[in-house]
């Protein structure tokens, strides 16, 4: 156990350290970083001066662990463009990316395993069958046109439609922006307020669907297999109720898989929140590196990409050690051939 | 000189013959029978056949020539499709807001969409491909390397992997020559996001070739290991690769497409379909929907029916399911 543990958790610093490498190549060898901060009228001593003051004559690993200590203590230089601190631009943008991904794995999670049971248990049922063609489509439609098509919907052509049925079908929504935010310590939260929370919706349906449909195939295929197994077919013998059998013990063994593969969808909802975010103008992290990227805004891009980079690092890693805990069969394996040597 | 234009002659005949065998095979076999089964799987191939036809024949195909500045007036900018008020009938779905047809310039978007697509799926391929088999059959090192890279790459989404090659690209590049090579890059951000699902794949078959008797025989009697890979590993691990292709065309485009929408893919100067949504969401407020919408809904037909593709073939070519 523990040398799984050290040895995942050296692979983990290995990668990071390659992502730091990455991102520090970024910052020092694209461009020349004192151009990027003086004016035109600075005399070269002054250059040569700064250049020294900053330490960029140092050895090249020199210069990498001072990045690196730099970044463990939260300190990622001064946006080019927004002339501040990135790490105080990251620290207002987290909690609208963080907010938004979370109500869309909330969404994901609670719609997809309810459908993804039902389609598994009634296979031949005709809302299975609508179920399954509606989860084609979504995992078809790229996330931008889905948001897209809800803006159409409820945004743009929600009167007229409203018009022509007669009566109130479809409501008016916001599409733009976070709506009116509460300021609690640094964190600026959508919860408390109405307009935040009506901006919350179509973004996070946005953002949810591709996930839903997604843990409801996996939903469905694990307990297609689960069922068709021996212990189930016993329990049924056993005279055991169907509510039982289905989530006693069916249900119950399909989740191992399922939370998993839920942590390490975690991360990519916070990926794709990035095309959510530029559809909706969600003032997230992820807007703020489409707009670094097309403003050539390197500290944000490095420390967008190491932020990015140790979150993924980090989920992986507890998941793996998630999964050693919850399957037992991992750890007797080790066991036995532990044994055999 | 007599035996060898026979021994050429000899192999030609056999060539068309097993030509003419595989033809007769595949006509008889169980994947064109359930084919001609599911009436679904043939739509999606006809539309899919639709949309590479009219990518390689847009010249052709486009009412107009989006490109052509002589035959652009701004005068017809956003005039709605022919079936709402106020439509033109030069302009069967509309036209966007500098006046071009938007079913010209959705015909030549796919071209882009379909070009990128191929391009990196195949680039994906060979090198994933590549990089398998010298990873199971070598085995050791190698293996231990590429793996590990393998393992790292799969740590991140795709969709993350071809921004960050992307955007990264356009901060190193010079402007102009980004403007010159999109393309490549794009081909290059978007494989370089794939190749680990080949190799993967590759590598677990080549590992169990490896030890076949076949390859201990081309062993044996001294072909070099880079000609055993080429010639005896690789066409027995081609089958499962050419379904993963299928189904990453489809992941392809969709990648291609929200690149191009976030602004960082394929220019505007020469549009694909995700190009032409992101340009057209800006006058979705305006009432103009069809700017965006038909070239969206040309997007998602054209996935929908690829991926039908991609399922079809997985479970045709799937011998557990027979």
């Amino acid at each position: 156990m523990i040398a799984f543990v050290v040895r995942r958790l050296l692979q983990s610093i290995g990668v990071m350290l390659a992502v730091g490498l990455i991102a520090f190549s970024l910052f020092n060898y694209v461009g020349d970083p004192i151009n990027n901060m003086v004016g035109q009228d600075t005399t070269l001593e002054q250059r040569q001066e700064l250049r020294e003051r900053l330490g960029l004559d140092d050895p090249f690993f020199v210069q990498y662990g001072r990045f690196l200590v730099n970044a463990v203590q939260g300190d990622f230089g001064i946006s080019y463009r927004h002339r501040r601190p990135v790490a105080d631009l990251i620290t207002e943008r987290v909690p609208a990316t963080l907010e938004l991904s979370f109500i869309a794995a909330v969404l994901a999670l609670f719609i997809g395993v309810p459908m993804g049971v039902y389609t598994g248990l009634h296979r031949r049922g005709a809302l299975s069958q609508v179920f399954l063609s509606v989860s084609l489509v979504g995992v078809s439609l790229p996330t931008f046109l889905i948001g897209i098509l809800l803006i159409l919907v409820f945004g743009v052509m929600s009167q007229d439609i409203n018009a022509a049925v007669g009566f109130y079908l479809v409501p008016q929504l916001p599409t733009f922006g976070r709506g009116d935010t509460v300021q609690l310590g640094w964190w600026s939260t959508g919860f408390l307020t109405k307009s935040g929370l009506l901006a919350l919706i179509l973004p996070s349906i946005t953002l949810a669907l591709f996930q839903m449909t997604l843990i409801m195939r996996l939903v469905r295929s694990e307990m297609l297999e689960v069922l068709r197994t021996d212990y189930i077919k016993f329990a049924r013998a056993r005279g055991l109720t169907n509510r039982a059998v289905n989530f006693g013990h069916a249900l119950k063994n399909t989740l191992v898989p399922v939370i998993t593969i839920t942590g390490l969808q975690l991360g990519s909802i916070i990926a794709f929140s990035l095309i959510t975010e530029q559809v909706f103008q969600w003032p997230g992290m992820g807007l703020l590196f489409i707009q670094a990227i097309n403003e050539v805004d390197i500290p944000v891009m490095a420390s967008y990409l190491m932020m990015i980079g140790f979150f993924f690092v980090f989920i992986n890693l507890v998941v793996d050690l998630l999964y050693y805990v919850v399957d037992p069969r991992l750890r007797a394996d080790k066991a036995v051939s532990g044994g055999h040597q | 000189m007599a035996v060898g234009e026979n021994q050429q002659a000899g192999v030609r005949r056999g060539f068309a013959t097993h030509l003419a065998d595989g033809v007769r095979r595949f006509f008889h076999g169980d994947l064109w029978h359930s084919f001609t089964r599911s009436p679904v799987v043939m739509v999606s191939a006809v539309i899919t056949v639709v949309f590479v036809a009219s990518a390689i024949f847009a010249p052709l195909v486009a009412p107009y020539d989006p490109f052509d500045l002589a035959s652009i007036d701004l005068l017809d900018s956003e005039i709605p499709p022919i079936w709402i008020e106020g439509g033109d009938p030069r302009f069967l779905l509309g036209t966007d807001d500098q006046g071009r047809g938007i079913l010209s310039t959705m015909i030549y978007g796919a071209r882009i969409s379909l070009g990128v697509g191929f391009a990196s799926v195949l680039f994906a391929m060979v090198l994933g491909v590549g990089l398998g088999l010298l990873s199971g059959y070598l085995g050791g090192t190698v293996d231990a390397i590429i793996m590990r890279i393998a393992d790292v790459q799969l740590t991140f989404p795709a969709i993350l992997i071809a921004l960050l090659i992307d955007g990264l690209s356009r901060t190193v590049l010079p402007r102009d020559l980004h403007g010159e090579i999109w393309f490549y890059v794009l081909v290059l951000a978007i494989g370089l996001s794939f190749w680990v699902q080949y190799a993967r794949t590759v590598r677990g078959s080549a590992m169990v070739e490896r030890s076949k008797e076949y390859v201990q025989a081309a062993q044996v009697i001294g072909i070099p290991p880079l000609l055993i890979m080429l010639r005896h590993v690789l066409p027995n691990v081609m089958g499962p690769v050419l379904v993963i292709a299928t189904i990453n065309l489809a992941i392809a485009v969709i990648t291609e497409a929200t690149l191009s929408f976030l602004g960082v893919g394929v220019p505007p100067t020469s549009p694909s379909l995700g190009t032409l949504i992101r340009v057209g969401n800006d006058f979705l407020f305006s009432g103009s929907w069809w700017i965006t919408i038909f070239p969206g809904a040309a997007l998602a037909i054209l996935v929908l029916a690829v991926n039908l593709l991609g399922d079809w073939l997985r479970d045709a070519l799937n011998p557990k399911l027979r």
